[in-house]
Order: structure tokens, then sequence, then C-alpha cells
């Protein structure tokens, strides 16, 4: 049976059950999180916890991604999977009656949700213009099973049966602790004649003294013995709906309930960006490299920092990253909360969200697929022991640099941001050089400014401030030399003690 | 139905939360008076004129409408009083009525207490359409005929005894017809109460067998409760609930409309019996009162003949003195002269007669014609302050930038001795500036003032929208309490009232001040 996330059966056995390491530091826990929490009974954490080993299986996902740029085919799936979700709803609330009758009606409303769902699918997507193979492949399978006898056989009883079923009426007549059950032949409505009268004394009621029936479609044994007598006046009915129950116990089609459960994946990245595209912000299908090529990435942005801004709502700075020839390791220091640690993060997940075939936040992107990602961040809430934790700091870095490939990735984050000057210098210079060494693709914030010109292996970024006001951050991180003073500056301009502020305070 | 006397298409809302500025003005103008006055000890009646008279009314057409009721209830005070208390009859009625803790427990119980609360709002209501067939033609307002015409055409008597007709049928509720569907699980749903359970006599139910029978009915099955099934007997009650269901939110929902239409009636006839109540104290003591002319927003007019100030006069036992004012045209007329020469009390008084006038009250005045203004705003000198926590000035100007928020063009401010708690420069500088603005956007600024420097310098500017007036004092030092036309003098008269006081004579110096006002107040005036 096809799958729509993976081309070959050999991509899904490396299924990860597991959050990576490296999540929580690039706030793809946040990301991931929003997306799974509608949809936590498709249970697509493991998808989203497994980045793809080659391009081709990206490719296969982002044709999908391309094919679902349709808004029409979008709304369309989202109905189906609304349709196939009540069919869970009916089928579990079917479990909790008590009343046999009960039951089955709940089992020929799932059936009948479960028909709607197929029918609408094909209905959309047969016409639909796919490139992807995998849409294309699925909709060759579902046609065949849409048109197949027991689907045909399953939805036209289905229709009768319901059609039946809504045209009972019947007639109650309470006296005392009595209740006679009759078929309903025609009185007038009391009801609406009251309500005549008093019509006119009901022009703008704003309280409403109804006694709605409660959620719980559950009955009362008393409500179960007038069913019973319900289904005494309507014989053929109510057998042939017993019968219904026992022929299409396994009506679920696997084809269908795959698909179900995979397109969630598209649905659910698709809707969490949904909102970011439309006030403005680019996405793109990154390219893939295996090996280093370079990289390029332009507009680019945190995703799950542009989830938070879009509900103030406000907009993210994008930022370009490039790293070309014989670069491999980007420096970035600069202005405090300018942006550096958005920026690392940014760089983080631009090639994990490649990696897992979707559109990436950037206008355009040139990426690397890494075989590993090592992430180190600085954690404030880690300055327990400063010796014990420089110690631990190093056993990790030391364990990912271990581990590491050529072709994985690392970012660090102010590593070694609470030791003394000196420590932090010379460990900074030391891990670099292991790095340069092991020729990994890096991103190493840092407010030490030597180490950004170590070789023509290192780039320069630096957290930019405003030229006219140094204590406004812009948070553009741009290609620069590095730069101490704009940061003393920012400070200084804090405190009023620029040279033109001083100034003009003692003229004052 | 709606009573409508307040406003010709909408209901008076007392809940509606007051101009920002209201608890000032209640102090400045000392309203509390007036209030008193038109509740003559009623609390209920307090809790509607202070809303009634706050908050103004936006358009002389507005205005007209309420002064007719006014006009209306002065003329039948004894009719418009009995209505009053046949509002307060069905609410009071209403109240006692048991069960209202109750009717979100069952639809049968709030059928049973909404039966019993429309049983007596119908009978005021039968009451009422009475009282307004006898009475309809004498009254000449529009809101009042509206009110009449409508109790007689919607409560005529075919009506009212369908209505009885039903609230003795849904008294006997114990045999109950209803239809139904099946929902989504089978379960009961779309319940319709059917043709209401008369009660048959034994022949009646004998033939109605028959007739079944020969009409070939279809089968019925029937059920019965166990007398010690408890649970059973809730199911049924729920059951007879779905049915009555409808009927019961008709009735309640009725029985809330007539509610609500008993209080607005008794709300907005509050107001009118305060404003009765008010006109009683005026006329026992001999005071004149008149219906004063409101002319739209735009062209300033203030055009006034012996204005008094309704809350002196309320705690006065004496005739007071009333004060003319030609002020059409102006938009800035400034109060100077003599301490203790009732500038305050001119200030007061054009305030509650601003407001007076836009409520649609009557004013204590022979005559007073002004425009509207989009709120009063008064800005007085504090005496004391016991919360004040920052410095006087400070407070003043925190209070002005508040009033400066709520001001739009065709607002008016009243200041009285605004600025004063620094020092003339200072103070009269502050006072130009704002004065200055709010005059250009359009603000109407009464400024009651003893700086010299403010009233004088803007009086030198010769604005051809500005009035200067003086309290009069005369020669011998009297106040007659009057307001005249009047540039401001170069003094105040603190030496007066320090002679008054100490008793004393002043030197030479203070005595060529005083040549010169006596100069002044010799010249003829304008």
């Amino acid at each position: 049976m096809s799958s729509i996330l993976f081309d070959t059966a050999v991509d899904e056995i490396l299924q990860r059950t597991e959050e990576p390491p490296y999540f929580t530091d690039l706030n793809l826990d946040q990301i991931v999180g929003s997306i799974v929490a509608e949809r936590e009974e498709y249970q697509l954490r493991p998808w989203f916890y497994s980045p793809l080993p080659h391009p081709e299986a990206i490719g296969y996902r982002q044709a999908v991604f391309r094919d679902l740029e349709d808004r029409r085919l979008v709304g369309s799936l989202s109905q189906f999977a609304a349709h196939l979700k009540s069919m869970r709803g009916a089928l579990e609330a079917a479990g909790k009656f008590w009343h046999v009758r009960q039951k089955q009606r709940g089992f020929l409303e799932a059936v009948s949700s479960y028909c709607a769902a197929v029918n609408l699918l094909a209905r959309e997507l047969l016409p639909a213009a796919l490139r992807s193979r995998a849409l294309s492949r699925f909709r060759e399978s579902l046609a065949a099973y849409q048109q197949s006898e027991g689907f045909r056989t399953l939805e036209a009883e289905t229709q009768q049966l319901k059609h039946e079923l809504r045209g009972i009426e019947y007639r109650l007549q309470i006296e005392g602790p009595r209740i006679a059950v009759s078929r309903y032949e025609s009185d007038p409505d009391y009801a609406t004649v009251v309500l005549r009268t008093f019509e006119k004394f009901r022009q703008g009621a704003v309280r409403d003294y109804s006694f709605r029936v409660t959620a719980s479609a559950q009955m009362n044994h008393v409500e179960g013995a007038i069913l019973d007598r319900v289904a005494r006046l309507y014989p053929v009915i109510f057998s042939a709906l017993e019968h219904y129950c026992g022929r299409h116990r396994d009506f679920l089609d696997a084809l269908i309930a795959r698909f179900d459960r995979e397109i969630q994946f598209y649905l659910g990245y698709l809707a969490y960006i949904e909102g970011l595209k439309r006030s403005g912000l680019a996405f793109c299908y990154p390219e893939v490299t295996r090996t280093f090529a370079d990289i390029d990435c332009q507009e680019a942005f945190d995703l799950a920092l542009a989830v938070k801004l879009s509900r103030v709502p406000a907009l993210p700075v994008t930022n370009d990253v490039r790293l070309c020839g014989e670069e491999r390791i980007l420096v970035v220091s600069g202005a405090n909360q300018g942006g550096k640690t958005t920026f690392a993060r940014m760089f983080g997940q631009l090639h994990y969200l490649a990696a897992l075939g979707c559109p990436v936040p950037g206008r355009a992107a040139k990426l690397f697929l890494f075989d590993d990602l090592f992430t180190h961040f600085e954690r404030e809430e880690d300055v327990t022991t400063l010796t014990s934790k420089l110690e631990e700091d190093l056993v990790r870095i030391h364990a990912a640099l271990e581990r590491a490939t050529s072709r994985s990735l690392l970012v660090m984050n102010e590593s070694f941001g609470s030791s003394t000057l000196q420590d932090a210098l010379y460990l900074s210079r030391e891990v670099l050089r292991q790095i340069i060494d092991r020729g990994l693709v890096c991103l190493f914030v840092t407010f030490l400014d030597e180490l950004a010109s170590l070789g023509p292996c290192t780039v320069s970024l630096v957290a930019t401030v405003r030229q006219d006001d140094p204590a406004q951050r812009t948070f553009k991180v741009v290609r620069r030399p590095a730069d101490g003073l704009a940061y003393a500056l920012a400070i200084a301009a804090k405190h009023g003690l620029t040279y033109e502020r001083v100034r003009e305070r003692l003229q004052a | 139905m709606k009573a409508y006397l307040m406003f010709p298409d909408r209901d008076f809302d007392p809940k509606k939360p007051l101009p920002p500025q209201a608890p000032l003005l209640v102090k400045d103008l000392e309203l509390e008076v007036l209030f008193a006055a038109m509740a003559a000890g009623d609390p209920f009646l307090l809790d509607i004129v202070s809303p009634g008279v706050l908050i103004g009314l936006d358009t002389p057409e507005g205005i007209r409408y309420r002064q007719d009721v006014m006009r209306d209830c002065i003329e039948h005070g004894r009719i418009v009083r009995e209505l009053y208390a046949l509002a307060v009859e069905a609410l009071e009625r209403e109240r006692k009525v048991w069960g209202w803790s109750t009717i979100r427990t069952s639809p049968e119980a709030s059928l049973h207490r909404s039966r019993e609360v429309l049983e007596v709002f119908f009978d005021v209501l039968g009451r009422l359409r009475r009282l307004a067939e006898s009475h309809a033609a004498s009254f000449r307002s529009a809101a009042f005929s509206r009110l009449f015409k409508l109790l007689v055409a919607e409560l005529n008597e075919d009506y009212l005894a369908e209505v009885a007709d039903h609230l003795e049928l849904l008294h006997f509720q114990d045999q109950l017809v209803m239809s139904a569907r099946l929902g989504e699980s089978n379960e009961g749903v779309y319940y319709v109460l059917r043709r209401p359970p008369y009660r048959r006599s034994w022949w009646e139910r004998l033939r109605n067998r028959h007739t079944r029978k020969a009409r070939g009915r279809s089968p019925s099955y029937t059920l019965e409760i166990h007398p010690r099934d408890e649970q059973g007997f809730r199911a049924l009650s729920d059951l007879r609930g779905q049915g009555l269901d409808r009927v019961a939110n008709a009735l309640a929902q009725s029985a809330d409309h007539l509610l609500a239409f008993f209080r607005m009636l008794r709300t907005e006839l509050a107001f009118f019996i305060g404003a009765l109540n008010l006109h009683d104290r005026l006329v026992a003591k001999g005071e004149r009162t008149c219906f004063p002319e409101a002319l739209p927003f735009g062209a300033s007019r203030l055009t006034i003949r012996s204005l008094r100030d309704i809350a002196l006069s309320l705690n006065v036992a004496d005739a007071l003195v009333g004060n003319d004012l030609e002020g059409d045209e102006k938009l800035l007329i400034v109060i100077t002269g003599a301490n203790r020469g009732g500038k305050s009390t001119f200030l007061r008084s054009l305030g509650q007669a601003q407001l007076m006038t836009q409520c649609g009250l009557f004013v204590c005045a022979e005559s007073f014609r002004a425009n509207l203004c989009r709120g009063v705003l008064t800005h007085f000198k504090r005496e004391e302050d016991a919360t004040m926590t920052s410095g006087k000035l400070d407070e003043e100007l925190h209070r002005m930038s508040a009033l400066v928020d709520q001001a739009e063009r065709d607002s008016m401010l009243l200041c009285n001795e605004s600025f004063a708690s620094t020092n003339e420069r200072e103070g009269s500088e502050i006072a130009r500036q704002v004065v200055t603005a709010l005059l250009e956007e359009g603000i109407k600024v009464l400024y009651v003032t003893h700086m010299y420097e403010l009233a004088h310098g803007l009086s030198v500017k010769g604005m051809p929208s500005a009035l200067f007036l003086r309290a009069e004092r005369l020669p011998d030092g009297t106040r007659t309490f009057r307001i005249r036309v009047g540039e401001p003098l170069e003094t105040s008269y603190g030496e007066d009232l320090y002679r008054r006081v100490f008793g004393r004579p002043t030197g030479g110096a203070t005595d060529a001040r005083a040549r010169s006002i006596l100069t002044e107040m010799e010249a003829p005036g304008p």
C-alpha cells in the first residue's frame, strides 16, 4: 500500500519516537508541539522527529506540499478529516451506549460519515491537477476503491436506513405514571399557538429559558422503554438496522485510514505557517545537497518566534545567511539582545525543517542535508557551581565532536559564557580549531570579538544597532568584521554617557 | 411594549455610565441639593433623577419632547402619580410570587411561576388600560398620547380574554400529549406539545375511543412507571419538561418583557415624578420657573433673564436676586469683581441651568435661551482635599488635563478661580495658554477669576467673542450680588473683606487704589 510520506518502505523504517536532543535549544519543540497539539489522535510526533536521509525522500514530500498550494484542495482535505473525526466520535459514542438500538444507530451514523468522507475525497481529488507522485498514486487507489461493489453497497444501504429513521415521528401521551406510545398522526401544535399569543411580548428577549438537552445522548431507562416501543411500532426499519450492523463491521478500509493519518503531517504544518504566509512572510522549497555545496538563504526567520509575534501582531526581522567556498563557520557577535540567539535558532531550524521535507521560512534557501545535528546553548538556570558546569559543558561538546562527521551541523550559542574571560577565550579558540579541523559546518555565537577571524573558513557576522541611536537594536545580523564598539556605545547611550549627551547635559 | 417617555425612540438607561466629569459637576454645582428636592426622600427616585439630570440630550427636538411630557405632568399631577403607583404595584406583587429560585430547575417549575406572574401583570395592565382610556384625551404630549394609544390597542378585551384562556389551560398539566422524532442516536428529539389536554367527561372519552377505533388508528404501546421507581419519575418529569419547554420559555420571556416594561415605566415616570416634586417645592416658595429654549450645537447663544441658583434657593427662605445676561455670540465669559459678590453663585447657576435645560427640565429663571453643549465641565478651586498627595498646582493641572481629554468642540467649561494655587504670573500664563487653545477649538469657557493679569490680558486682545462681567460692589462697599458687564479692575476687593473683618482703616496707597475703583464704578456702563 502506498504512503504519501515515504517513497520507499526503506525510508519508513528509520523512525524515531524520541524527541531529538537539540529540539529545545532550537525551539523546535514549540513548533512541533503546536502542530501536533490539536492532532494528538494522529500520532504525528515520530514523523516530525525523523529527518529524512536523502534528497530524493525530501523531494517526494516537497512535491506534495507543492500540490497543496491549491487552497481549495487543502480545504477539501480538511473537510475529509472532519468527516472521519465525526466517524470516530460516533463510534466512540456508540461504544458507550447501553441500549443496543442506540449502539446500532451510532454505528450507522459513523458509517455515514465515512461514506461522506470517501465521496468527498474522490470528488475533489479525481479532477485535481496533481503533480506529486505521492498523491497521484493514492488517487488511483482511491478511485478503484470508491467504484468497488463493496463500497457502493455500503453507501446505498446507509442512505436508505438513515432516510427511514428520519421519517419516524411518534406520539407520547402522558397521564400520571403511564406513557402511551403510538405513531404520530395529527394534533395541532399547541406550543406554536401559545407562542403566537405572547409573541408581541417576546420581542428583543435577551434571556433564554430553554432547557437544553445535555450533550450526551445517553438515554435513561424510561426513554429506553419508549424507544423499545417505537421499535415495535416500526419493526421493519429496526430489524433492517440490526442486520446492517452485523454485515458491515469491517467497513473502514486500510487505504483510507492510512491516508487520513499521513495527510495530517502536511495539513498540520501548513496550518501552522498559514497565518505567517498571509501576513506576507515568505516560505520556500529549499534546494538540499548531501555534501556541502554552499549555504545561501534569503529573508529567513525564526519560525517559532514569528508565530509568537503574529499574536501581537508583529513581523519578525528577516536575515540572510551565506556560506560559500571554503567558508564553514559563522561567528556571530554584537549587541546584547540583538538577535544573535534568534539567528542561531533560525539557522538550525532551516536545516531541520528542510530535512523533514517541509517548506522553510525564507524567500529562497540552499541548504546542506546533515547526517546529524548538535547544539550547545548556554542555559541560565545552570549557574550552580561554575567549575562543574564548565566541565559538564566541555564533556558534552567533546562527545558531540567525537560523534560528528564532516556532514554534521553544529550550533553553539554563548558556550562558556559564564566562565572567566580568559577561560572563555581559550576554550572557544580550542573548540573552534577542532571544528575547523573536522570540516564541520558550524554557527558559533559569542561575545568574543577575537574569535571572528581565525582563518579563511570563518565568517564574521554582527548583530547590528541603529546608526543614529545605538540603544535601538535592528535585529539584523550582517556580514561585517566584529566591532565591540557598537555594543559599548549602546550601553553608554542607555546611561546618557555618549560624548554628545554628556556635552548636552553639561550645557543644560 | 415600550414606555418611551424620556426619548421618542429608546429606553432610558439609568445604569448608563455617567459622563466622566459627573462627580465633579455634582460637587461643584451643588447638584445634591437639587437631587434631594426631586427625590423627596424616596431612594428609588434619587437613583433615577441623578443620571436623568447628568445624562443630557443632544437635540432641541429631544428636549422639547421631554418638556412636553413635563408640561403634561405639571397639568395632570394626580393622574401621573396614579400611573406611577400602578407600575410600583405590579413590580411589588411580582416580587411576592413564589418560586423565583426554582425556575431554573425545570420547565414545569418555570412555567408555573411565569403563569402566576403573568396573571399579576395582566391584572395591572387591564387597569392601566382603563386609566389610559379615560384620560387619553386630556394629555397633549406626543409621548403620553403614544403610550396611551399603545395600551388601548395592544390590550383590548379580546386579547386579554385570549391570554386568560391560555393561562387557565396551562394550569392543568396532569395530561400531556406530545410528538417526537429520533435523533442521531435514536434518542427522542424535537418534542412538540400537542393539543391542550382538555378535561373531558367520561362519555367524551368513551366516544373518543370509539372514533379512534373506527379510524383504525395505529397500535399504541403503554408503559407504566412503578410507584417506587424514583429515577423513573424523574425521567418522566424530564420528558414532560421537554414537551413544555418551548411554552415555558415563551411565558418566561413574556413575563420578562412585561417586567421590563413595568420597570421602564416606573423608571421613566420616576424622573418626571422627581420633576413634579421639585416643581411643587418651588411653587410653594413662590419661585418662578420657565421652560428654557434650547438651540442646536454651534452658534453660541446665552440670553438670560433673572436666573437664580437653584441649590441656593432651595436652601434659603428669602427670594434671591436674579441675574440677566446678553451672551449671544460669546465664547468666552470672564467674571471678575468683588469677593463674595456672587461670582461663584452666578457661575454655578449658569452650569445648573445648562444641565437642567439639556435634560428637559424647567429652569429657575424668567427666561433662558442657550445653545446645546457637548458636556458641561467644571474646574473649580479645591478648598481642601484630604486625599491629595501631590502639590496643589500639580493637582490642578492634573484635573485640567483630564478635562482637556473630555472636552470637544461645543463643550462648555466653567472655571472657578482655576490656577490660583500658584502665583498670579504663572497661573495667568498657564490659564491663558489653556483658555486660548480651548477657545480656538470651539469650547465655551466661563471663567471666574480674581487674577487681573489673566483677565486684563484676555481683555486687551479685543476678541469680539469675549464678554467681561463684574460682580457689582456699590461705592459704600456693599454687594448687590448682581453681575454686570464691566472690564476687569486692577484690584480685587480683598481689602474690603479685610477691613470688615479686622475693622481697621487702610493707609494712603490703598486710598489711591480705592479712588480709582470709585471712578471706574461711576463711569457709565457699556
